[in-house]
């Protein structure tokens, strides 16, 4: 029978997810998007590598206030500590935040959207009456409530942050489902007698990926500025400095010490900067359907 | 450019209807539709609730303690509030209960500042609401003036310059543009004042009242308009271009009417994803004042909420959250019905 022709269901798995590891190469990146993605790598690679050249975040220096110079790139704070290596830290942690705080809802999102696509009737009604409501909720509000009232633990704030994102990416995971469902080349997987399983992640879900791709990177990019408003308000975790906690310690300095203010927000501007610039690219290259005449 | 979003993020309400039309093309009146509106928003309403509710009793420690948090009420007051809450009732009981509470007006006390919540909340309305609309007004016009002038030039260099400052304009967090340019144009230049909403050294009246909190709004009004220009010229842009490619406009064309009237005509079309896209950035919007009214110590529900916040007063906290979130529903069912007048085809059934 042809079930036999059909390689067995990982390989396959290989073949589909690998075409969207070979998108670098139809990237068909312009100036400006190229720049986007050199700061997004420039940033991931300066957050995860330059903290380890860091022993101590905290280790208070003997000058308070010091303006930017050799000794400190970024100057020091009221406390005579170095704001560079705070913001090397603070780089890990608001990127950590935002990447699995983005995580959590592509999981969330993702499967749920399937469901609620591929099943479609109560489950999906049920479904998308919660989104709707989370829609309306204000997010920063909710988050606010949530983690004044649980505390600032950093797996905390990522939880409520990926927990209050999800209703997007379950949005358009459904509104794939629900049109990739009907094609051909799933009713063939159906009668050649796939498992539900198979179609869903092996026909589907790979097809799905592209507007799936670019709403993980908005994601991304909410969740660092959700976690920037948070931190500002005193609602970081404070074992570890992020940027928005940076920018929290400098509010009351700002006429001594601009350093303590201008560079973690040129951090987060510059971060999220990159992302949206990049996710808009993505999307005039993933969907070039509905690139609205550029 | 964001076609894939606009059309991602249309109004769920919206959207069905919009697709229930080819089945039956029967037309909804107005008032029908008005009151099918209505009613889908009260379910949403319920939900904001039953969010608030789970909080209170999922919280550590017991409702009572979350309530009254580091305060020492009085024995009457904490027999009271044990009476409202009806601990010893069914979950259920107490839920409706609280329904009913809210849908009173009764949205608490708070312990910390001896007062109502609601009284407390409303208080602050005004300044809020003087901030949001006006940098809304001003900064929607510019915005979607300034997509409009580079509709016609596209790729020019104003499309370009515009294009950017809407990224940086998405992109910048509120409060951290608020302490720079609170930083240039108060602290070095001197300009503006600092903090508050008015001049506490003088009592002014009438016309220089009015100048004196219009001086003190310039800063935070243009923080907060960055993020409407930044929107609105973004989704206007999209859509100008999207309706001047419309056969309609290919038509007037070929009419050969003015190019100002063509524009006028794409603008009518053009406009309506902007009524859209603004609904559904009401509540990023709104954290984006929050945020700026504490840079800038405006005395407004977001100053409100973050001293709430450093005393724990929970109650306080929640009947703002609560307040805002229905305010988030009024406002997205005000603007399905605007909508529905600018474009009947979404009241077709």
């Amino acid at each position: 029978m042809s079930m036999q022709d059909t390689p067995p269901l990982k390989s396959r798995f290989a073949v589909l997810y690998g075409n969207l590891l070979r998108y670098p190469a139809r990237l068909r990146l312009d100036p400006v998007s190229g720049a986007a993605l050199f700061t997004l790598v420039a940033m991931l690679l300066f957050a995860f590598i330059t903290p380890l050249f860091f022993e101590n975040v905290n280790a208070m220096g003997h000058e308070s206030f010091a303006p930017p110079g050799p000794q400190h790139p970024m100057g020091t704070d009221d406390l005579g500590r170095d704001v560079f290596a705070r913001f090397a830290y603070g780089a890990r942690s608001s990127l950590s935040v935002g990447i699995l705080a983005a995580f959590t809802s592509s999981i969330i999102g993702i499967s749920l959207g399937a469901v609620a696509g591929f099943s479609q009737g109560v489950v999906d009604i049920v479904l998308m009456r919660i989104s709707e409501l989370f829609q309306v909720i204000p997010r920063f509000f909710l988050a606010l409530l949530v983690i004044a009232i649980f505390g600032s633990h950093l797996i905390f704030i990522i939880l409520t942050i990926g927990l209050l994102g999800w209703p997007e990416v379950a949005r358009i995971t459904r509104a794939e489902f629900l049109t990739l469902r009907e094609r051909e080349y799933v009713m063939a997987a159906h009668a050649v007698g796939q498992s539900t399983r198979s179609i869903i992640f092996g026909e589907i879900l790979p097809n799905a990926m592209p507007p799936l791709i670019v709403a993980m990177t908005m994601q991304v990019s909410s969740a660092i500025l959700l976690e920037a408003g948070l931190s500002f308000l005193g609602l970081g975790d404070p074992s570890n400095p992020s940027w928005g906690l940076m920018l929290n310690e400098a509010q009351q300095f700002l006429t001594r010490a601009w350093w303590m203010a201008v560079f973690p927000g040129l951090g987060i501007l510059l971060t999220v900067a990159a992302l949206n610039i990049f996710g808009d690219h993505l999307t005039d290259v993933l969907n070039p359907r509905l690139r609205g005449g550029r | 450019m964001k076609g894939y979003r606009v059309t991602s993020k249309v109004l769920p309400g919206t959207r069905a209807v919009v697709e229930k039309s080819a089945a039956n093309p029967a037309r909804l009146s107005s008032i029908r539709y008005v009151a099918l509106k209505v009613l889908s928003a009260l379910p949403m309403l319920l939900g904001v609730i039953v969010v608030n509710f789970v909080l209170i009793h999922l919280a550590p420690g017991d409702p009572v303690s979350v309530l009254v948090g580091e305060t020492e009420p009085t024995p009457e007051q904490l027999a009271e509030l044990y009476q409202k809450l009806g601990l010893d009732k069914s979950v259920g009981r107490q839920f409706l209960e609280y329904v009913g509470s809210i849908l009173r007006g009764d949205l608490g006390y708070s312990y910390v500042l001896q007062n109502d919540v609601l009284g407390l909340i409303l208080n602050r309305v005004p300044a809020t609401l003087s901030l949001m609309l006006t940098s809304l007004i001003v900064f929607t016009v510019v915005g979607v003036l300034l997509a409009i002038i580079v509709a016609r030039h596209p790729k020019s260099l104003i499309d370009r310059g515009g294009s950017a400052l809407a990224v940086i304009g998405y992109s910048v967090p509120a409060f951290w543009l608020a302490q720079i340019i609170l930083l240039v144009f108060a602290l070095q230049l001197r300009w503006f004042p600092t903090n508050g909403m008015t001049n506490s050294r003088y009592t002014y009246e009438g016309w220089a009242y009015f100048t004196d909190v219009l001086h003190h709004l310039i800063l935070p009004a243009s923080v907060l308009g960055m993020r409407y220009l930044a929107i609105n010229f973004r989704y206007a842009r999209a859509a100008m271009r999207d309706a001047l490619s419309q056969d309609y406009i290919v038509a007037a064309r070929a009419k050969g009417l003015p190019e100002k009237r063509i524009v006028f005509h794409a603008f009518r079309n053009g406009i309506l994803p902007v009524i859209t896209v603004f609904g559904l950035n009401v509540t990023d919007i709104l954290a984006g004042s929050i945020l700026t009214e504490i840079v800038f110590g405006w005395p407004g529900i977001g100053r409100l909420m973050y001293d709430a916040m450093y005393a724990r007063d929970y109650p306080l906290l929640m009947g703002i959250f609560i307040f805002v979130s229905i305010g988030i529903i009024i406002t997205n069912l005000l603007i399905d019905i605007v909508y529905s007048l600018f474009d009947p085809r979404v009241r077709l059934k």
